[in-house]
């Protein structure tokens, strides 16, 4: 059984602390959603899980698969199968979307045997085309750099594709709803639900509750100013769809820090 | 016993100027005909310039105040038979098809090949020593037209002491379809190579030419001085890559020099890796109308390494075309410079040129220095430039990561990339090849 447990987790950048005590478990299989408001540190929990430089975790711990994810470097966690879908993906200028993920492909394989060759390259085009057929992408995408002067919906659809290539066990969607008109967004629904299922845990990270109509989480999650101070099932989704947020900041300022 | 008196040494004033070369005139090798007379023109241009010096505008940002010149002598007749041979891999096609021709200069020797096909369409591919045998006439023409012994120190002293070289001639509508390569070997040290390349393709002839330049690592210093000249007639084409691959204790530097006539079109493209200085002058000289040319520059300094590539596009006739891009990546300590100029000529209208120089460097003491620079004497024309120098960022890095990527190869595919445009200009894979392994190798080494 694949499962992430955040403990207790305080992270802070640049000495300023933004998640002050987050707990959370997903399990393999689970859709999990947690929602907040604009600066509650929602990102900051999507880069710590992954492992950015910037941001320092000054208490709890990350396990995942009863492995301690606070020691692994990001590309051993992605190894490990821990996928981010960024909210802002970077662009790679000279590195085509193939090459990219033929690369990424191969490091899984090379870790897993250092004798590996590498994946042949007809097994990977085929590999690659069935994925783009599956996101409706046009396959010159392939050859095309790496989210260098990709549209908005293009680089949102680029994360699933790699995701839908990498097969992790756990993904954490970082606002991939940001951006995307409605055809877009329901093709990246599609792509994730296509993907979704007993072997992957899902947590999607979102301001809005838009995706949630594409998507259905089994568990939902307030976040407010570092900590998640609510959890439920889909329809504290809804509920804060018509109440906003102001309710859950009013019942959680009236209780003390500390 | 009366004591000796203390010596005092009181060193300090600065040598503002390397040690000058000890060749004496008895160095420049023998010849006949204009070969003679170009040679002993050139002792005597040599004769009359000093070492260059960092107050020299060309030499600013190059210093030669550690070049032992005083040091170097000229390899032997057959030196090379106890030197270090010709690696396999340096002769290997890096055009993924056979050559049509192959020539080694070796020090003090040289061994050529040539396809009996193109011998007998009058293609001449050919060393030095032999042009000078074999055709004297056409040799005494070419030679020294279009770089000259006043051109500097170096191309004075390569012009005069060369014994070894290529001749190039493709005649008239002669198209050669499979490439041409040669390879400088130049092992030892304390040893001076020079040497001279001619490539004369005559109108509305087609060619590439593939050369490189080479050594091991040695403890110690060499040098090599060359110069290259080249013709591409009307309506003619050419293609001609040069690698630099010498060993990091060689200082290397060259005068060269391509003019192309009306219509003609030089698609010329240098890469480097190697030595342990290098100051190149590179001049594309447009001289007939229409006529076209490209330069495409990749280079990757790590260590101490210092190249420094002088670049000129001199529009002399309307309707030409240059298109210049130069891309580099450095680590460790190392330092580029690049200083390009396009000249255009009074009257050159609906000219077009574009100058590019773009740098990766990798670590914070590495330098690249990157100077574009416009003189423009006519009036309706379309010139544009830039210049880069950026670093590698952390956030592409974290992104190929986070994808499973470790940490190295993150960084050469950020490398990688970064020369993509300069290798989708290279249509060789095995050049391609040989410069994704150097990245890797470099990349590779600790701390550079």
């Amino acid at each position: 059984m694949s499962e992430l447990v955040i403990k207790n987790l305080h992270v802070s950048i640049e000495d300023k602390e933004i998640l002050k005590g987050l707990s959370l478990t997903i399990n393999q299989g689970e859709i999990h959603a947690v929602m907040g408001p604009n600066g509650t540190g929602k990102s900051t929990l999507a880069y710590t899980l992954m492992g950015h430089p910037s941001y320092t975790v000054t208490q709890g711990e990350i396990i995942f698969k009863g492995q301690n994810v606070l020691d692994l470097e990001p590309d051993e966690r992605s190894r490990a199968g821990i996928f981010l879908a960024f909210q802002y993906p970077v662009a790679i200028p000279g590195v085509t979307v193939a090459n990219f993920l033929r690369s990424a492909i191969n490091s899984r394989r090379r870790a897993a045997n250092p004798e590996d060759k590498g994946m042949p390259i007809p097994e990977f085009r085929k590999l690659l085309k069935e994925k783009m057929d599956m996101l409706k992408m046009d396959h010159a995408f392939a050859g095309r750099y790496l989210n260098d002067g990709f549209s908005g919906g293009e680089k949102k659809r680029a994360e699933i594709l790699q995701m839908a290539t990498l097969k992790p066990e756990i993904a954490i969607l970082d606002e991939t709803d940001s951006g995307l008109d409605i055809d877009a967004l329901r093709i990246v629904a599609d792509g994730v639900n296509a993907l979704a299922g007993p072997e992957l845990g899902v947590l999607i990270i979102t301001h809005y509750q838009r995706l949630l109509n594409y998507i259905k989480p089994h568990f939902v999650h307030v976040m407010l100013d570092g900590r998640i101070v609510e959890s439920g099932g889909p329809d504290l989704a809804l509920h804060l769809e018509d109440q906003g947020y102001d309710w859950v900041r009013e019942k959680h300022d009236a209780v003390p820090e500390g | 016993m009366q004591e000796k008196p203390k010596v005092v040494v009181n060193r300090t004033r600065r040598e503002s100027a390397a040690k000058d070369f000890s060749f004496a005139a008895d160095s420049v090798p023998a010849g006949s005909g204009a070969l003679k007379d170009v040679r002993a023109k050139a002792w005597n241009a040599f004769t009359k310039f000093a070492m260059p010096i960092n107050t020299d505008e060309a030499w600013r940002r190059t210093d030669l105040r550690l070049l032992p010149a005083a040091d170097f002598k000229l390899p032997k007749d057959g030196a090379f038979e106890d030197l270090p041979v010709v690696p396999e891999h340096l002769l290997k096609p890096l055009t993924g098809e056979q050559h049509g021709g192959q020539i080694t200069l070796l020090p003090g020797g040289s061994h050529v090949d040539l396809d009996p096909a193109l011998v007998s369409k009058g293609v001449i591919f050919t060393d030095i020593r032999t042009a000078e045998r074999e055709h004297p006439e056409l040799l005494n023409k070419l030679i020294g037209q279009i770089v000259k012994p006043e051109d500097g120190k170096f191309a004075a002293l390569a012009s005069a002491l060369s014994g070894n070289g290529v001749l190039l001639y493709v005649p008239k509508n002669v198209q050669v379809e499979t490439p041409l390569h040669s390879v400088l070997w130049g092992p030892g040290t304390d040893l001076a190579h020079f040497s001279h390349l001619i490539v004369y393709v005559e109108d509305g002839a087609s060619v590439t030419y593939v050369h490189e330049a080479a050594s091991p690592n040695e403890t110690g210093h060499a040098m090599h001085a060359g110069i290259v000249e080249i013709h591409v007639g009307k309506d003619a084409k050419l293609r001609f890559v040069e690698l630099q691959s010498w060993g990091r204790h060689v200082w290397n530097f060259s005068h060269e020099r391509a003019r192309v006539e009306r219509g003609g079109n030089l698609d010329w493209i240098f890469g480097a890796v190697g030595s342990r200085l290098t100051k190149n002058f590179s001049d594309l000289d447009l001289a007939g109308e229409g006529a076209q040319g490209r330069m495409s520059g990749f280079y990757f300094t790590d260590g101490t390494q210092h190249l420094d590539h002088d670049t000129q596009q001199n529009h002399l006739a309307p309707h030409t075309t240059s298109d210049l891009l130069f891309k580099g990546a450095l680590k460790g300590k190392s330092r580029s410079v690049w200083q390009g100029m396009i000249y255009v000529a009074p009257g050159a209208q609906k000219t077009d040129g574009y100058q590019a120089n773009r740098n990766l460097i990798l670590d914070d003491q590495s330098r690249a220095d990157s100077i574009p620079g416009l003189e423009i004497l006519a009036d309706d024309v379309r010139c544009t430039h830039g210049a880069t120098v950026g670093k590698l960022e952390k956030e592409p890095l974290f992104y190929l990561k986070s994808r499973g990527i470790p940490q190295k190869e993150a960084e050469q595919l950020v490398v990688e990339g970064f020369f993509d445009p300069i290798m989708q200009r290279i249509p060789f894979e095995g050049v391609r090849e040989r410069f994704q392994q150097a990245i890797q190798d470099k990349l590779s080494t600790g701390t550079g």
